[in-house]
Parts: C-alpha cells; sequence; structure tokens
C-alpha cells in the first residue's frame, strides 16, 4: 500500500462553494432531495452526441435511439408524471462506453440503470416471457450453484440439441450458443480442500522467505479474492491462477462469502435482486477490509460493479470503501509489485515447437471504463515467448446475458464482427480477455480458445 | 513498483497527442503513455488546423480594461473586436506576436516542425501543406474560415475557387441548413454563384439517425430505397442512390458541398464514387459535434502514436501529484472511484486543454490549474474576467499557466513550477485561440517542443 492512498481529491475537486443566504443561488432553486438526484448529470449534457457515435448498439441496430435519449433525455420526460419510461431501454447492453465517450461526465449509465430499473419495475408484465427470461439470466449464479452441484448431468442436459430448442422457444435463449460447460468442482471447493485461508497464509509466508530471505513479516500483504459466479462455477482455473500467483507475490489470500456482483442484475433492470446480492458483498467485503485485505477481483465486470456501480445506487455502509479497495488481479499486482520486472525475468513456451505463444487479445468494454484497457499487452509485451496483440477497440457485441437473448442474438453477432475479423488477422489461435462472457463470444465466432491473463501469469510465474 | 514510463502526457487531445507523438519519436525506444480522462474531444473538432487566422486584438485594447461597469456598448465594442480581415499568411505575422504569446516561445520554426509533424502523421488525409498562405475554408454556418491544413474532403469547396456550388443539406441533418449557408457565403462575396438545396437522405432512415449513420451506410455502400423518377420504388448502392438524389439539383455547378458525413473509414472512396455519379467534384463542409473530420483526425493521430509505440490509458480524470524531495514531478495521480493510482515517469507534459476543456478550472473565487495546481494569473476581481459584449476582449480568453522558454509553467516568482513538467496546447495562457484562430496550430506547435524537449531531458 506504500504507493496509493485512499484521498478525499474526488469529493473535493467537486465541492461547490457556499454562498451567503440570502444572496439568489441558482443552483439552490431546486429543493433538496434524499433521493439520488440525477438533475445535475442531465444538466450536464450539452448534446454534443459523441455517446451515441459511440454506442455499439445503436451502430448496428437502426431502432435503437442511443444513450443520449436514453440517459438525459428521457430522464427530463419522466419529469412530467405521464411519460412512461420507452421500452428501448431494453436494448441498450449496459457496455457503459457511453460513460467513457462523454466529455462532460454525465453519469449516462447510472441514468440507464436507473431507468431500466424503473421500466421493469412498473412497465413490464411479471409473467411475461421476457421477464422470466431475463429473471433467469440475470440469476445465473443462482441456477450455477444448483447446476454445478451434479456439473456432468447439467453440461449433459443442457448440451442436448433438444433442450436448446426448448430454451430458444420457450424461454427466448437463443440456441446458437453453447451454454457454458459447469467444471467438475467449483472454485470453492477447491479452496477448501487445499486448505482455505490458512494453507494461503503459509504459502504466501514460503513465497515471501523465499524471496526476501528472513524478512517474512509482512502482515499488510493479504487480498481478498472475488471470484465472482463464472470462475467459481465454469473456470475455476482462473481463480487457480489468481491465488497461486498472488501467493507467489508474497499475498495470502481470502476468500470471502460472496453473490454474484450484481452485473447481469443491473443489465436487465432487476435492481431489488441486484440490491439483494451488493448488500451481502458488501457486507462481507467491507469485512475483509476490516481485516486488513483489498479486494481482487479476476472479471473486469465485476469489478466494474463494485467500483462504480454499487456507489452509484446503492448507499450500504461501506459502499464507498469498498470501490475504493477493489482492484483487477493484474493492476493490484502493477500498482503495488513489481510485475513488470517479474515478467522480464520469465518467460513461457509456445504450444508444441513454436518459440512463442500468439495472443489476440480483446480488452471488454467494462476493463475499459476502469482505464484497463492496454494493460495485458503491455504486461505481456515483456514476457518472453508471449506476444499479445490487441484486437482493436471494437466491442464483443455479446454484453454478458445480452448475446443470449433470441431476440439480441443478432445484433450481438453484428456487433462482434469486427472484432471477429481483427482476431482472424491475428496470428495463433489462442484469445485473451479477462471477460468471461466477452471470452465466450470470442470463441464462439472464432472457434479459438480463450485464455484470461491471469492463466497466462499463472504459467510464467508460478512453479 | 508501479506504473512506470519515461515520458507521462495528460491529455489526449491535440496537443496530447502530439507531444506523445514527438516524444515516441526523438527519445528511441522510451516509454511514452498519454493518459487522458475520457475518449479523445476530437469528436468535437472541426477538424480544421488553424494556424492563425486573424492577428490578435491591439495589445492597447488588450490590457487594462473592462471594470464591468456594463456601459461600454456601440463604437468601443467594435473597435474591441477581433479584425474582420483574416491574415493571408500567419507566419508573417508571428512576429508582432506580445511575447507571451505561446508562438513566440516556441518561434516560427517550432510552429513549422509542429506542422511538419501533423502533416507526416495524417499524410493523404489532409492539404494544405504545399503553401505558406491561409486557406479559406466553408464552415457550417457559411462563414469562411481562415485555417492552415484542411481534411482533404473539404478541399473542393475553398472559397476562393471560383466554380459555382451547389449545397446539399438533408432534411434530419438539422445543423446544415444548404439554402442559408448558401446565402451567407454570397454575402460574404465569394467568388462563385452558392445555391442550396434540402433533400431526404436516400434510404428509410430514422429521423433521428447519427451522423455516424450515414457515413457507415456510405462506407458500407449498403443499399438503400429510393423513389426513382417515375415514381417507383428501386433499391441502390447508398452512394448511387445519393447520387441519383442529388442529380436533379445539379443546374450549372461543378461542386457539390455536403454537411461533413461522407464516410468514416473510407472517404475518399465515398467522394471518389459520388464524384464519377454527379460529374462534379465532391466536398464536406466541416460539422459541430459529433464531428467526422474531427473523428478522422482522432484515428491518424492515434494510428501515428501506436505506430511510435505510444501506450494509451484511458477512463479515469488525473487530480493531483507527487514530488521527490528535490521537488521534481514523481507521480500523477489518478482518481479511480475513491483510490488514487499513481502513474510515474521522469518526465511530464500537461496537455489537458483550456477553459473549455478543464484543463483550467475556476469558480467564483478564483481560476486554477486542478492538477498541479499551476498558478494562472487573472484579475482578483471577477468582473474583470469578462467584457459585456458577447464577442467582446475577453480576459478570460487567454486565461492559461505561463511558462518560460521550455513551456515550464511558471510560479508567482517567475521561477518554473516543476523541472520536469511541461505544458502545452490550450492550457497555456496567453492566447485568445477562438477569436484569433490558433488553436489547433498552437497545440502543434508547442506539444512537439514539449514532447520533443521531454524526450531529450530523459536521453541525457
Amino acid at each position: 500500500m506504500s504507493d496509493t492512498e485512499n484521498p478525499e481529491t474526488a469529493s473535493e475537486v467537486r465541492t461547490e462553494n457556499t454562498v451567503e443566504a440570502d444572496e439568489f443561488e441558482p443552483i439552490q432553486v431546486f429543493p433538496e432531495s434524499e433521493e439520488m438526484d440525477l438533475r445535475p448529470g442531465s444538466d450536464d449534457c450539452y448534446k454534443c452526441s459523441t455517446c451515441d457515435t459511440n454506442c455499439p448498439v445503436a451502430a448496428v441496430d437502426d431502432e435503437f435511439p442511443g444513450p443520449k435519449f436514453q440517459g438525459p433525455e428521457q430522464w427530463r420526460l419522466k419529469r412530467k408524471d405521464d411519460h412512461d419510461i420507452d421500452d428501448s431501454v431494453m436494448s441498450c447492453s449496459n457496455c457503459m462506453r457511453c460513460d467513457d465517450a462523454c466529455p462532460s461526465d454525465v453519469p449516462l449509465s447510472q441514468m440507464h440503470n436507473t431507468a431500466r430499473g424503473s421500466f421493469v419495475e412498473n412497465q413490464m408484465d411479471k409473467l411475461s416471457r421476457e421477464y422470466v427470461r431475463n429473471r433467469i439470466l440475470a440469476n445465473y449464479g443462482a441456477l450455477a450453484r444448483l447446476g454445478s452441484k451434479v456439473p456432468r448431468l447439467t453440461n449433459f442436459v443442457m448440451g442436448n440439441s433438444v433442450v436448446q430448442k426448448f430454451n430458444e422457444k420457450l424461454l427466448g435463449i437463443t440456441s446458437e450458443r453453447d451454454f457454458p460447460a459447469f467444471a467438475d468442482e467449483t472454485f470453492r471447493t477447491w479452496w477448501k480442500r487445499r486448505g482455505g485461508v490458512a494453507a494461503s497464509k503459509k504459502r504466501a509466508q514460503d513465497a515471501r522467505a523465499e524471496r526476501d530471505g528472513a524478512n517474512v513479516e509482512s502482515d499488510d500483504k493479504r487480498v481478498a479474492y472475488f471470484h465472482g459466479c463464472y470462475s467459481n462455477y465454469n473456470t475455476p482455473a482462473v481463480g487457480k491462477a489468481m491465488v497461486r500467483v498472488f501467493e507467489r507475490f508474497g499475498y495470502e489470500v481470502m476468500v470471502p462469502p460472496q453473490r454474484c456482483s450484481g452485473t447481469p442484475m443491473f443489465a436487465n433492470g432487476m435492481l431489488d435482486d441486484a440490491e439483494r446480492a451488493a448488500e451481502v458483498n458488501v457486507r462481507e467485503l467491507a469485512a475483509a477490509i476490516e481485516d486488513g485485505a483489498d479486494i481482487v477481483a479476476s472479471c473486469t465486470s465485476c469489478s466494474m460493479s463494485l467500483r462504480q456501480e454499487y456507489p452509484e445506487l446503492f448507499d450500504f455502509e461501506g459502499t464507498a470503501s469498498v470501490a475504493a479497495r477493489t482492484y483487477e488481479a493484474l493492476e493490484y499486482l502493477r500498482v503495488h509489485e513489481d510485475l513488470e520486472g517479474a515478467l522480464d525475468d520469465a518467460e513461457i513456451d509456445g504450444e508444441g515447437d513454436a518459440e512463442s505463444e500468439n495472443f489476440a487479445y480483446h480488452a471488454p468494454c467494462h476493463a475499459r471504463n476502469q482505464g484497463l484497457a492496454g494493460q495485458a499487452v503491455e504486461l505481456l509485451d515483456r514476457l518472453e515467448g508471449a506476444n499479445a496483440e490487441d484486437v482493436g477497440d471494437s466491442c464483443s457485441g455479446i454484453s454478458g446475458t445480452y448475446g443470449w437473448k433470441d431476440e439480441k442474438y443478432d445484433t450481438s453477432m453484428q456487433i462482434g464482427a469486427e472484432m471477429f475479423d481483427h482476431m482472424e488477422s491475428v496470428e495463433g489461435e489462442t484469445g485473451l480477455t479477462e471477460c468471461p462472457t466477452c471470452a465466450m463470444q470470442m470463441e464462439h465466432g472464432t472457434g479459438y480458445e480463450i485464455r484470461h491473463p491471469l492463466e497466462v501469469l499463472e504459467e510464467a510465474l508460478v512453479d | 513498483m508501479a506504473i512506470e514510463d519515461d515520458v507521462l502526457v495528460v491529455g489526449g487531445g491535440i496537443a496530447g497527442m502530439t507531444a506523445a507523438l514527438a516524444a515516441a519519436r526523438e527519445g528511441a525506444g522510451g516509454r511514452v503513455r498519454v493518459l487522458s480522462h475520457k475518449d479523445s474531444t476530437l469528436k468535437s473538432a472541426s477538424g480544421l488546423i488553424d494556424v492563425l487566422g486573424y492577428a490578435p486584438r491591439p495589445a492597447a485594447s488588450a490590457a487594462g480594461r473592462g471594470a464591468g461597469d456594463g456601459q461600454s456598448h456601440g463604437a468601443d465594442d467594435a473597435e474591441n473586436r477581433a479584425p474582420e480581415t483574416p491574415l493571408s499568411n500567419p507566419f508573417d505575422a508571428i512576429p508582432d506576436l506580445p511575447d507571451s504569446h505561446p508562438y513566440r516561445i516556441v518561434g516560427e520554426a517550432g510552429v513549422r516542425e509542429g506542422l511538419a509533424l501533423f502533416d507526416d502523421a495524417t499524410g493523404d488525409l489532409y492539404r494544405g501543406g504545399h503553401t505558406d498562405r491561409n486557406a479559406l475554408v466553408p464552415t457550417h454556418g457559411g462563414r469562411v474560415k481562415p485555417t492552415a491544413r484542411y481534411p482533404a474532403s473539404a478541399a473542393a469547396g475553398l472559397a476562393s475557387d471560383d466554380r459555382d456550388a451547389l449545397l446539399v443539406g438533408f432534411e434530419t441533418v438539422t445543423d446544415f441548413d444548404a439554402p442559408l449557408v448558401a446565402d451567407h457565403l454570397e454575402s460574404v462575396g465569394v467568388p462563385f454563384d452558392a445555391e442550396g438545396v434540402t433533400l431526404r437522405f436516400p434510404g428509410g432512415f430514422r429521423a433521428d439517425a447519427k451522423l455516424t449513420r450515414f457515413a457507415d451506410a456510405l462506407d458500407a455502400n449498403e443499399r438503400v430505397e429510393r423513389v426513382g423518377g417515375a415514381g417507383y420504388t428501386e433499391t441502390l448502392p447508398a452512394r448511387e442512390a445519393l447520387a441519383e438524389t442529388v442529380k436533379d439539383h445539379l443546374g450549372d455547378a461543378e461542386r457539390v458541398g455536403f454537411p461533413a458525413l461522407l464516410g468514416q473509414h473510407a472517404p475518399a472512396e465515398v467522394r471518389a464514387d459520388l464524384e464519377a455519379e454527379l460529374g462534379a467534384a465532391v466536398f464536406e463542409v466541416p460539422m459541430g459535434p459529433p464531428s467526422l473530420p474531427g473523428m478522422r483526425l482522432e484515428g491518424a493521430l492515434v494510428a501515428a502514436c501506436r505506430e511510435a509505440g505510444v501506450r494509451f490509458t484511458t477512463g479515469n480524470p488525473a487530480v493531483g501529484y507527487e514530488t521527490d524531495s528535490s521537488g521534481r514531478v514523481r507521480a500523477v495521480r489518478v482518481e479511480r472511484n475513491g483510490a488514487a493510482i499513481p502513474f510515474h515517469a521522469d518526465q511530464f507534459v500537461l496537455a489537458t486543454g483550456g477553459l473549455v476543456g478543464k484543463g483550467i478550472d475556476s469558480d467564483r473565487e478564483g481560476v486554477r490549474e486542478p492538477i498541479f495546481d499551476c498558478r494562472v494569473a487573472h484579475p482578483s476581481d471577477r468582473y474583470d474576467w469578462f467584457e459585456d459584449d458577447a464577442f467582446g476582449d475577453h480576459a478570460f480568453a487567454r486565461f492559461g499557466v505561463e511558462v518560460d522558454g521550455e513551456l515550464r509553467p511558471l510560479d508567482a516568482r517567475g521561477g518554473s513550477e516543476f523541472p520536469n513538467l511541461r505544458a502545452a496546447g490550450a492550457v497555456l495562457g496567453g492566447h485568445d485561440f477562438a477569436a484569433e484562430k490558433s488553436g489547433a496550430g498552437v497545440s502543434l506547435a508547442t506539444g512537439r517542443f514539449a514532447g520533443r524537449t521531454a524526450a531529450k531531458e530523459v536521453r541525457d
């Protein structure tokens, strides 16, 4: 923690100066409200339309009016009681690119999340196929908990083409995609079997002893891993890589109880579900922070959720500190350790006789929003035997549950087309990304094997 | 132990990318990073590269006026305004600029070097490098703007060209009222006849379709439906359909101007196809945001930077800095949801823009540079910051950091604030880029100078 701290600078920057009470102040015309106030954000929009030109959905779907309408304009319309939320808000994929595009700091994704939540709560038929389907998709984590108890059976059933057709016809879940397979053993089961935090403490101490000789006193090297649903149920190899890489740098890893980050719930307007999950996560992660840990996530949508969406939408005790103390895994090591130096001294072998391995790297939109778009390629540049090439700044198009919806599948693939093209033009047939659903899309569009940067780090740095 | 570079440029506009490009090319193998809060704001830029369109107001009128008495109307205001006659050669005017002007600091040679770097980075995308003289480019308001470089797509539209022009607007592209633009151009005395016509863009596009939607359709030459002359509907490639729509209105015009939406990725092909179909030259009129010429410029500069090895980090604002014991800047702090992430470097370039770009901030109490808290000289009474006349000689237009001969920001005692921090672009004070039309030129000249000097320091 030597190089970072958690300053009050951000709030200072935005502090308004107060004035004498009897002086007219335009900013004080509107009464104080207890509710989250989106008016300043709406007022900050000067209609430059940059967000619209950056929206991947608007680029391929002529019916979608774009983020400027979904955000500030719809917010204004809603000030009149007789205006419903336009149902086009359900076509927003929640990639959050508009946030990054806006030169005026309008909280577009916050506005979209709020509007979508209100649409689902007040205007959507709770018995409709779309609602039921979205509820199921949004609560993937809960289903995965059941399915992963009997992984082989579940995989068999979900891989059955009859079941896939059934899902499509009855639920509107596309049969074009293969349902992601559940791992035989979840990450958490592995973690417990391995000895949990006690084993991790020991391994971290051993790693410190090996590197620093006698200097093993370092109680502050502790991280709490937010693995999310996917690396728990589907790709535990990513979770294991995270644990081993962090232990190698001398970190004791904790794995607090946790629920879904809420990303698929926000994207489907299921704000109540998201709030319940967030409450558990904030409580557990805040407790880990009390124990001296920083929070590390391997999925960039999970870290996005903890960092940005929680503080924008919820107000639990500890929300702000969880947001400030949450990091993506490589980001954390890069800021706190000499990750670049470690990679300079390491190497990996290519497949078979190949001298090096080529990776077609795609930066997930949510990684982009956290300022992490260039990170994986920059780091792997240091690693002998690894050759990572960025496949461009387009969106993969799947956006979590979006591309699983029957009626959104074509849009999703149209958005992804640019990325597929760029992947094909990169040498080698291995993709690389931090986001599990981007990985699904990359595999679906190209047939490449997709890895997580942590897996490459594990191969390079862990004996 | 941290994110570390040789040169860290804060700001991703023309100045920032130019600084990064110059630094990367100068310091072979060095690590250069552009740090920016948001995606490039070049989407809001016209894409015109001005150097100096108008001479600044005489020094006498620029100093010590504006008591805020609200009485200065009439003749005084006319005198305060920028001269109406554009400069034909911006370089001739540089020696007469005030000492504090950024061009005087980097010199005429510095301005030329900045343009040379730009020409090299943008290649075929731009025109105007064949002469020192300003070109006169019609704007979407129907004015004529003096500028040093212009997109190739605007080349056939120059106001000095005497070929008659047809301007084509579209019903849903309300920022470009073609008949009005044509009338305006004729009223400022251009040497050609201008006609304007408003048409419906062929194809069933929504009434609020984005400019980029039309550009994409033309890029891909999508097939669109169009009602033909005999009243039947036909399906044609978009470029052909657009040309067919315009043909009937061509008259004697030898060139046709459109609002800038003729393709995002393949503008030259789109123009060539339209020209072949129409039998007339085709040009774009630069537009406000979202600006296709600005996006193409962004693409070209980013590509040049990437090719030179520049790295980009975008998404979080820089909010502060760290120094070492000798007073050098050690790191810039980036705020990320309540945490501060340090970006370390040996040399730093501040290219965060001016009052509009948020590189200079103000409130009722004062004016400041928010990241390094560099000094920004300004009158203590805020009623002295502006004139009542909207187009008057506002003091705020020149607010910015003052710098030494190496572009290092100066503190109140006239010494440099930090030995390894340089400033470039609109964050610099001493020039009113909007009135004198010098925004891009100052960014190029000072960006290149700052980037190159920073890289030299790293090397030495």
